[in-house]
């Protein structure tokens, strides 16, 4: 297995016809014979068909999962396909694809379980929004005790896993917002990870899940998750 | 407060019939009948047993019997709807896993599709 089929690009998308084409040739532009497999959450529109145009696998939901879920299907997908690592790009065109290289090379070279492309590391992060900002200062100082460390960019969607997170994740997920909360499923296996620094770009299409309300309701729902995750009993999801 | 008594009572039989009637078109499972019904006769007995009242009122430091009725069916009702804010748990996370497991035997059998046609062709 050479290092390319080690690797598989994950590519969550709902509702992103208008960019998921453009992404996936991006991606293979960067690294021509990477697998794709991009994760179609039950769109309305043509995106399972885009994707598969621009020649990538799709995996198709048989319900709307939420980004949590669809991710982990695609998680549980490449760990039976036996891959060793897995990078995350989302379907909107917000993630440029030249990061992929370097997030591989840190995967391998850290041999840390997971590397999240940050977009605040060498002072970025030109393309959040104010409230996000005020979010990511919010949850970036309630990490830090509970990691240990400093994470910059705590929602970012950006990130490269290795096979013993992709274990991990296959069996334990969290279904909504994933992102902060994947970080302290890692914390509680003492998984490590690593930030490189990556420009975001804004989306192309499409509209953000995380509306005017759901900005609300997106913090109280993470600390929860967070809370939970620090006191589970790893028993009950399968 | 004989009033309030008997729309308990009244409402906890209603509750049971309802029950039984919907278990019995199959409109409820068994199992999940099981703390409905549990609910419905803790408040009939509750609501008709005057001595088990003055009991839990004098437990509870309570002279009053009407607001212990109602602690009790709302403390009654709580669990009920804890019980069951475990089994929909459950049930989502089992949803979410099979629709994954779905997906991914149809990426499986597509591609195994694919493979076939190839094959035939050549």
């Amino acid at each position: 297995m050479n290092r390319v089929e080690k690797l598989l690009i994950l590519i969550p998308a709902f509702n992103e016809e208008g960019a998921v084409g453009s992404v996936v040739r991006e991606v293979r532009e960067v690294i021509p014979d990477v697998p794709i497999l991009v994760l179609d959450d039950c769109s309305e529109d043509g995106t399972r068909h885009a994707a598969q145009q621009a020649g990538a696998d799709v995996l198709p939901m048989p319900y709307h999962l939420g980004l949590g879920g669809c991710v982990q299907a695609g998680y549980k997908l490449a760990f039976e396909l036996g891959y060793e690592y897995v990078i995350r790009v989302d379907g909107d065109g917000q993630h440029d694809p030249r990061y992929i290289p370097k997030i591989l090379e840190t995967l391998e070279r850290e041999k840390c379980e997971m590397v999240i492309g940050s977009r605040f590391m060498n002072g970025g992060g030109e393309h959040s929004g104010f409230l996000r900002g005020v979010g990511i200062v919010f949850f970036r100082a309630m990490l830090r005790p509970i990691l240990g460390k400093t994470v910059h960019d705590p929602t970012s969607g950006f990130v490269g896993v290795n096979r013993t997170a992709l274990a991990l994740f296959s069996k334990s997920f969290p279904l909504e917002y994933p992102e902060i909360e994947a970080l302290v499923v890692l914390q509680r296996k003492r998984f490590r990870f690593v930030e490189v620094p990556c420009k975001m770009r804004p989306r192309r299409t499409g509209r953000t899940t995380i509306t005017a309300l759901r900005s609300l309701y997106y913090p109280i729902h993470v600390l929860l998750g967070v809370f939970v995750n620090i006191l589970k009993f790893e028993g009950r999801r399968k | 407060m004989d009033r309030l008594l008997n729309v308990i009572t009244v409402f906890s039989a209603l509750l049971i019939g309802l029950v039984l009637g919907s278990v019995r078109r199959a409109h409820i499972r068994p199992e999940y009948s099981v703390s409905w019904l549990l609910a419905a006769f803790v408040l009939l007995a509750l609501s008709r047993w005057r001595a088990l009242q003055d009991w839990i009122a004098a437990a509870l430091g309570l002279n009053d019997a009407a607001l212990v009725l109602l602690i009790m069916a709302g403390a009654v009702f709580v669990l009920v709807l804890f019980r069951f804010s475990l089994i929909i748990s459950n049930l989502k996370d089992s949803n979410v896993a099979l629709m994954q497991r779905v997906a991914i035997l149809e990426f499986h059998l597509t591609n195994l599709d694919e493979k076939n046609k190839a094959a035939a062709g050549n």
